[in-house]
């Protein structure tokens, strides 16, 4: 039995995952039309490929890497392209992005498919392989992964982390993954450890999901893998608590956990590290839980693209609904509107009613009572950020680690004033990127407007040396003149 | 009498030399605050200041030959800043040297430019590429929405454009946070 | 709004509540040793209190309901009016309120902005001005010269009468504290000075049954996790050492550490005063700098100062430190420790 560490803070809220756990994963039907946005990653939008009126094949790149930390965009099914232009993105601001529209022909036919055999490569060609097939983080933060395959020079990766905690209440589609395709998850873990050269795989798994863990249990027979149930406390299966608790190694913020000698990554990003290599498929779909106030709530494997509001439907929504929330309750934001397509970092779609999710209580001033500190599981001192971050003294704010919040909302969820502590942090965070933003284009501006002046100066002297050649060559030739 | 008269001499002398030699000793160049001042404000060059550039506006400020509310680009978030540095009261900004606007670029309507290169002799900051005869453009990413292209056209065929906010520069709000005011 | 989208359903009322809820049994003892005229004073201070919280909110153009409902106000008037006499004038509770609501409170911010301890600031005003009337407590039933009936305690609040013939010395007497140091002061040895009526087991007859009282309180509030243990254990601590280094240099002028925990507003302070979390530190080593420094302030006020009791000027003291000991004792970060 391995010993486990424990990380400070952390809450136990209302799990509401039995719900969505009683049916197995279903595939949701291919819709009348797909909105594929380009930038569903972290870094550099794709470059589109295709234009208006290409017929693409099922798999057939169609948004291209762009610059390093980029992945690429797949047609999710066969079909043909409508449009190349903006529309509403899943976001918190309810703004559009550069999308493609597929209309389906319903025949769903694949593009060649070229797997690889993994053993008898070098890990850089299986990472443009990886990047090539818009494989990304699954767990919602959707960082490219061929980035995290690359250790670096010199660097030695002691233990892979596998992240099936799935600490957030209502999300349940890795628990349904790990139950359903276990094999498929723990050949992509092989994957990744050849690539990383790992000594260790260590699955970690919330221990309110037996049957994940005995699923993923009977799947690996050999050392070194190993299935770790941890024990159930949000948020548990966030990356830096998971390796806290199975390796007792605290990664700062900052800083890659790959140069303390640990990576980690979603079971499901394994599940899709495993069929592009192995079956030469880009990421195509996902799966989706759609629980909340419907009365069918269950996993389904949805593509890429697909319109939110059709799968809420599959679901059959109760009569009150209102709205819906993408991720878990406690770090997903409210769809501005359901008519959004499903992305790679779709992993729930909570429906919301009144009833589920009563309005917020008025807050009331802090009377710093410590409880958001207590609960906090970055060690902050969410009191003091809160102060700062109201007050927009947002150099105080950073000094008091404000970048190290992982945006948790254990804070908000234990304070007894209601406070919304995490909306203050993400207004602190967005206004020093803006600022971050604004100095960078203003010494831009300076240093251009100091070449141009330095030019101009230049200009003008060179100018004054020439007229005064001239008037001295004049002068020289009138003098000549005169003598003769 | 004479004690207390040698103690206070004495004590004039030694904190006189201790300050003297802290006025040598953590001297401040001059430049060093027209530095911080440039820093703050925007650089957008547009001159609405009344001087020809952002810099030269910095100097006037530290030599005390303008006042910190001159410049529209920057707003009232600037001049609170300004205030901060120079340790003086904040006030308004001045409406005679404009109003903020929101940060815009430059276009060029690339079928009426006839290309006679008297926007590109304005640009403070070299924004604008193109030669004699050629048609005009504007690199959007290095336009700091001065608007001193405007006026030079001869055709009128430069429009400033705001920036749309997009996904990557949109910014959480400030929640509303009606009861604790406090 | 942003996330989380869940909250639990905690509230500062339901906090104050319970606090509230702790103070019972201290009010209980205090009823059942200096007779119900206590219940008058928390009532008057409570009516004062609500009023004057009302209409600074008003004043200040804030919600009332909401926050009269917090019962931050009520528990501001429960603290001050535990402190003082249980027979004091009228207008004596109603000035300390009204100080400890409109001035230390509302002020400098209102719920969460006051940076000094509202109860004790109301005292620190009420001692410094009257301290005739800020001494004279009601002697325990059973050691008073005279007995005084309810209706008798009301007349001598109200309209500053006693009934005929009866001396306002034979009711009252000086604290246990305050006894300790006038007898000291004419040389008497400790020993005598204990043998005194006015003591009991091991601190002041009654009042260590109130101090009791505030300590299962106090138990109540860390079971209900509303306080953390960091506050009560180093204010006990330090006043402990600081008591017992004292009596055990020089056993014969000083008294020993269980008086010290038993008498005067020790137990109160530990786990009422000093936890209050507004102008406390929120750093678990701030809450333990910030308690010991208390303690030990309590200590030499007491002993050395001039006032019966040195718990609020500690608080107080203390208070004006927190910024400083929030700002020295941040916690190292996740993943910055040493």
């Amino acid at each position: 039995m391995k010993l486990l560490h424990r990380f400070n803070g952390g809450i136990h809220p209302p799990q509401h995952k039995t719900e969505s756990t009683r049916l197995p994963i279903l595939s949701a039907p291919i819709p009348e039309k797909l909105v594929i946005p380009l930038h569903q990653h972290i870094g550099t939008s794709a470059k589109p490929l295709v234009a208006a009126g290409d017929a693409v094949l099922k798999g057939q790149m169609i948004g291209k890497a762009e610059g390093y930390v980029s992945s690429s965009v797949h047609a999710p099914t066969s079909g043909k392209i409508t449009a190349i232009g903006y529309e509403p993105a899943p976001h918190p601001s309810g703004l559009r992005d550069l999308c493609i529209t597929l209309e389906p022909d319903g025949l769903d036919a694949w593009i060649e498919r070229h797997p690889l055999d993994y053993l008898n490569m070098d890990p850089s060609s299986l990472r443009n392989r990886l990047r090539d097939a818009g494989v990304v983080g699954l767990g919602g933060a959707v960082f490219p992964s061929f980035i995290k395959l690359n250790p670096g020079s010199g660097k030695k990766i002691k233990t892979l982390v596998l992240n099936g905690a799935e600490c957030e209440p209502y999300i349940t589609c890795d628990d349904m993954l790990m139950r359903e395709r276990a094999d498929e998850i723990i050949a992509g873990a092989k994957i990744m450890r050849f690539m990383l050269h790992a000594e260790e795989v260590l699955i970690g798994i919330e221990d309110n999901k037996p049957e994940a863990i005995a699923a993923m249990r009977a799947a690996l027979k050999e050392a070194p893998f190993e299935v770790i149930p941890v024990p159930t406390i949000y948020p548990g299966g966030g990356a830096k608590q998971l390796i806290r608790v199975l390796t007792g190694i605290e990664v700062p913020a900052g800083e890659r956990s790959t140069d303390l000698g640990v990576q980690c990554f979603n079971v499901a990003t394994a599940l899709s590290v495993y069929r592009a290599i192995a079956h030469g498929e880009p990421v195509l779909s996902r799966i989706v839980t759609i629980t909340g106030a419907v009365n069918k709530p269950r996993n389904y494997e949805a593509l890429i693209g697909t319109p939110i509001d059709v799968l809420i439907r599959l679901a059959a929504p109760v009569k009150d609904s209102d709205g819906a929330i993408m991720g878990g309750p406690m770090m997903g934001f409210e769809l501005p509107s359901t008519c959004v397509p499903l992305v790679k970092a779709t992993n729930c779609i909570i429906v919301k009613s009144a009833t589920l999710f009563p309005p917020a209580p008025q807050p009331m001033p802090c009377i710093r009572c410590g409880k958001c500190a207590e609960s906090c599981p970055a060690d902050l001192q969410p009191q003091e950020l809160y102060w700062f971050s109201k007050a927009g003294n947002f150099g105080k704010a950073q000094e008091y680690a404000l970048f190290d919040c992982i945006e948790c909302g254990c804070c908000s969820y234990v304070c007894p004033s209601h406070i919304p502590l995490v909306q203050f942090y993400r207004y602190a965070k967005s206004e020093i990127w803006a600022q971050e933003r604004e100095k960078k284009a203003s010494d831009l501006a300076r240093i251009r407007h100091e070449l141009r002046v330095d030019r101009m100066e230049r200009e003008k002297r060179e100018k004054a040396e020439r007229l005064a050649q001239k008037s001295a060559q004049a002068r020289t030739q009138m003098n000549s003149e005169e003598e003769t | 009498m004479i004690d207390a008269i040698l103690v206070m001499s004495g004590l004039a002398l030694f904190l006189g030399g201790v300050l003297g030699y802290a006025s040598i000793r953590f001297h401040v160049q001059g430049n060093v605050l027209v530095e911080k001042i440039d820093a703050i404000l925007p650089q957008t060059q547009c001159a609405q200041c009344g001087f020809p550039g952002c810099r030269p506006y910095a100097e006037a400020i530290a030599d005390g030959r303008a006042q910190i509310n001159q410049c529209p680009p920057g707003g009232d978030a600037n001049i609170r800043k300004l205030a901060d540095l120079l340790g003086v009261e904040f006030k308004p900004l001045n409406a005679k040297h404009g109003a903020p606007k929101p940060k815009s670029v430059a276009f060029i309507d690339e079928n009426t430019c006839i290309g006679c290169t008297l926007c590109i002799q304005a640009c403070p900051v070299d924004a604008i590429s193109g030669a004699p005869k050629q048609m005009h453009t504007i690199i959007a990413q290095e336009c700091t929405g001065c608007g001193l292209c405007v006026a030079p056209c001869p055709v009128d065929c430069i429009g400033m454009i705001p920036v749309p906010e997009s996904i990557s520069t949109w910014k959480w709000k400030q929640p509303d946070y009606l009861m604790g005011v406090a | 709004m942003s996330s989380p989208h869940l909250t639990q359903t905690n509230s500062v009322s339901e906090i104050m509540l319970k606090v509230l809820l702790a103070l019972v049994p201290a009010i209980a003892a205090n009823v059942w040793f200096f007779g119900p005229a206590v219940l008058v004073t928390l009532s008057l201070a409570s009516v004062t209190a609500l009023v004057l919280e009302t209409v600074m909110l008003k004043l200040r153009g804030r919600p009332v309901v909401p926050f009269l409902m917090d019962g931050s106000a009520l528990l501001t008037a429960w603290l001050l009016a535990l402190s003082i006499p249980p027979m004091g004038p009228w207008w004596l509770i109603v000035t300390g309120t009204a100080f400890a609501i409109v001035i230390a409170k509302h002020l400098y911010g209102g719920l969460g902005s006051n940076p000094f301890n509202p109860a004790m600031v109301g005292y620190a005003v009420l001692i410094i001005s009257f301290p005739v009337q800020m001494t004279q407590w009601l002697a325990p039933a059973s050691i008073a010269l005279s007995h005084i009936d309810f209706a008798a305690q009301l007349d001598y609040m109200f309209f500053h009468v006693l009934p005929q013939g009866m001396q306002l010395d034979a009711l009252t007497s000086a604290t246990p504290l305050d006894t300790l140091k006038t007898q000291l002061h004419l040389d008497k040895p400790i020993s005598a000075i204990l043998s005194l009526p006015i003591y009991g087991e091991v601190g002041g007859k009654g009042g260590e049954w109130v101090a009791g009282a505030y300590l299962a309180g106090g138990l109540y509030l860390l079971q209900q996790r509303i306080i953390s243990w960091h506050v009560p254990a180093a204010f006990i601590a330090a006043i402990c050492l600081t008591a017992g280094a004292f009596h055990l240099f020089d056993p014969a002028h000083h008294a020993s550490p269980w008086l010290h925990l038993a008498a005067g507003a020790t137990m109160i302070g530990a786990f009422f005063i000093l936890t209050d979390p507004v102008t406390g530190p929120t750093t678990p080593k701030g809450k333990l700098i910030f308690a010991f420094g208390a303690g030990f302030l309590t200590y030499l006020i007491r002993v050395y100062g001039s006032y019966p009791d040195g718990a609020a000027f500690a608080v107080l003291l203390m208070n004006i430190c927190v910024p400083l000991i929030d700002a020295y004792t941040q916690p190292p970060v996740f993943g910055k420790k040493k």
